[in-house]
């Protein structure tokens, strides 16, 4: 198991690796500016995928989680507080360094937060608001958890339209580069923004976020809390009774899949420089199910590279306007033939569900006692 | 508040309430009888509206009421054949799932056949304009129309579940789904049932609402999820607790614009939904024992 984790690790860098190499050989390198944002989508995927695949609790309201970090960084990182420079919060915050001046679009002068500043607040927020929500919705099952999330998201979502400080409709434009290493004596600066020249580093970074998560991920399922999850998936009831603290366990799971959210949401919005309430829709948080379901509940290397991919031909239009319709198709799909992800399918079994002979049952059993058995 | 201004907003409330109890009575009728949260409802609403639309111009408007109602049920018995009925024992996760993949797909298929514009029945009697007034208190023929539509609605199902066999059958599912099997009820034939019954009754509800509030390719979500607050509000599975959470629901929601803007109104029906599943999600009417029996 500790050799085959190491392997993927290996193999996930040296593809991207190859990636990058196989674009600028071949003139593509336009592929990168998708590739980046698919990673950083791939990011909320595995969250997401560690809450409902092994602490077995659905979410449809991750885009909310996306939406907090992504509007509370740029909202912070935009608005002028200049007006405002002689209250006393604004006053301390400069002090402690956490403001800088900057220049608008028409040469004004600016006075906004730092975005490092700015994306730690943002995390901050998400994980207090997925811990006061999650404390009273964690407790609910099935049809009544699904429904509470999916409520939770639409609440985001209106609250984002109805804002001016989040700019309503339009959402927020103008979010500045995130400096997220400043220059040390030769070395570049690491920046995250949509630059021309910065496309190559971006889209490293966005893999390097990804495959740090997926390492830490990783390490929490082999750990004892990961057995603990996987326990709780298979019978919460059993999982109490052999002394593990259910309610704990997920709480803390969905806090950290909403960080992993919240992250996304921040890298995204500067990468791209703006952020629209698209993306706290309802649609979306179903997307993020549909990647999560079509990876494999508990495959994470499915639920990463069916997330990334699908993510990046969406990105890339290359389903049209059928966008929505074909994500709500694959939901159907996979959860009607199979429910373990599209890469646990055999063949075999395949054709056997599909040409029934004998006992027609058994594939369904089969598939029923697969379904239940998390991890194997 | 004045006194004219407070019964304009019961008005409307209890006019938006009635139709959020026909979706959330649709939503008690597939859970009865499968145990299943259809998160497709709110489309049904939605597909009533629109096909009653495109149909008008070709019949009277009964006719393409009718027709409207007939065609949904037929997408509503399916979607529950094409997707549900060979499913045995799916998981309640599968089940969200597939529900909410089938409701996209309905959205999407509507957005593409009907496009993005906002549509709307003419209204059955009089005009836009046209107003009944009690007192200085003045409403639309139409919310008579909804607040009747729903009133039969609600008189004719409980005669059919009380008199009919069918009903009696569909009741005797609902309650103990392998008795009925051994006492020679087809349950399948009566989950496919339901689903249509369901079908026709959102159908019908997106028909008359459509003069008041319009019909477009994407209100399923926001009245589904509206819908279920009330079935829960109601206790799930409970037809006339449905009806009086609907009208509490939409009196609530009339009466909240007068205290917080306008964009936010769909967030307080969601919040009142999210406080009552943290703290009573047996519903008002319903009794936690029994709640505790249900598999969710």
């Amino acid at each position: 198991m500790k050799k085959r984790k190491h392997l993927g690790i290996v193999g996930l860098c040296l593809l991207v690796v190859g990636i990058h190499l196989y674009t600028a050989q071949t003139g593509t390198q336009f592929y990168l500016t998708q590739l980046t944002m698919a990673a950083y989508y791939g990011l909320l995927v595995i969250g997401l995928g560690v809450l409902m695949g092994y602490a077995g609790q659905i979410s449809i309201g991750h885009a909310g989680f996306f939406a907090i970090g992504g509007y509370l960084s740029a909202a912070l990182t935009t608005h002028n507080l200049l007006p405002f420079q002689d209250r006393p919060l604004v006053e301390l915050l400069d002090n402690l360094g956490l403001l800088q001046p900057s220049v608008d679009l028409y040469g004004g002068a600016l006075l906004t937060v730092v975005p490092w500043a700015a994306c730690l607040f943002a995390m901050c927020m998400a994980a207090l608001i997925a811990l006061i929500i999650g404390i009273p919705v964690l407790k609910l099952k099935g049809h009544y958890l699904a429904m509470a999330t999916l409520g939770f998201g639409m609440i985001i979502y209106r609250i984002l339209l109805a804002t001016p400080y989040f700019g309503a409709a339009d959402g927020i434009s103008g979010v500045p580069a995130f400096t997220l290493v400043p220059a040390i004596g030769s070395f570049e600066p690491i920046v995250v923004s949509g630059a021309f020249g910065l496309r190559v580093m971006n889209f490293y970074l966005a893999f390097g976020f990804l495959i740090i998560g997926m390492i830490l991920l990783l390490n929490l399922i082999d750990s004892r809390s990961g057995r603990a999850l996987r326990s709780l998936h298979g019978s919460g009831e059993a999982a109490e009774a052999s002394g593990i603290d259910t309610a704990g366990f997920k709480l803390r799971v969905f806090v950290l899949s909403a960080v992993y959210a919240a992250l996304a949401g921040v890298m995204l919005t500067h990468y791209n420089g703006g952020i629209g309430p698209s993306e706290a829709s309802v649609m979306k948080s179903v997307r993020y199910v549909a990647l999560v379901a079509v990876g494999g509940m508990t495959n994470l290397w499915g639920i990463l590279i069916m997330g990334v991919g699908l993510t990046f031909l969406s990105l890339r239009g290359v389903f049209g306007v059928y966008d929505d319709a074909v994500f709500g198709m694959i939901l159907i799909l996979v959860m009607l033939f199979a429910p373990n992800g599209i890469l646990s399918l055999r063949i075999q079994s395949v054709l056997h569900r599909l040409f029934p002979r004998g006992s027609g049952n058994e594939p369904m059993e089969k598939q029923h006692r697969s379904a239940e058995s998390p991890g194997s | 508040m004045s006194l004219d201004l407070f019964f304009q907003y019961l008005f409307a409330g209890i006019t938006y309430g009635s139709i959020y109890a026909i979706v959330a009575i649709g939503f008690n009728i597939i859970y009865n009888t499968t145990g299943i949260i259809n998160f497709a409802q709110g489309e049904f609403v939605m597909l009533g509206g629109m096909i009653s639309i495109s149909l008008l111009p070709f019949m009277p408007l009964p006719l393409a009421i009718a027709g409207a109602v007939a065609i949904t049920m037929v997408i509503g018995a399916l979607m529950e054949i094409c997707f549900i009925r060979w499913l045995e024992s799916p998981s309640v996760l599968r089940m969200i799932i597939i529900t909410i993949g089938i409701s996209i797909l309905l959205r999407e298929s509507a957005l593409h056949i009907w496009g993005e514009s906002i549509r709307s029945l003419p209204y059955f009697y009089g005009n836009e304009i046209s107003a009944f007034t009690i007192g200085s208190v003045r409403f639309s023929p139409q919310v008579l129309w909804v607040i009747i539509a729903c009133g039969l609605m609600v008189i004719a199902l409980s005669i059919f579940f009380k008199m009919t066999p069918v009903g009696r059958e569909m009741r005797a599912c609902a309650a103990n789904r392998t008795a009925a099997l051994l006492c020679g009820i087809s349950t399948r034939n009566m989950v496919t049932l339901s689903f249509m019954l369901s079908a026709g009754i959102g159908a019908l509800a997106g028909c008359v609402m459509s003069p008041i509030t319009y019909t477009q390719y994407d209100i399923g979500t926001t009245l589904a999820i509206k819908g279920f607050t009330v079935a829960i509000l109601g206790g799930l599975g409970n037809y006339p607790g449905a009806v009086a959470a609907g009208i509490l629901l939409g009196t609530l929601e009339a009466f909240s614009i007068s205290v917080v803007p306008l964009a936010f109104q769909d967030a307080v029906a969601i919040t009142i939904l999210l406080l009552i599943l943290f703290i009573r999600p047996h519903g008002l009417f319903g009794s936690s024992e029994a709640a505790r029996l249900k598999d969710f």
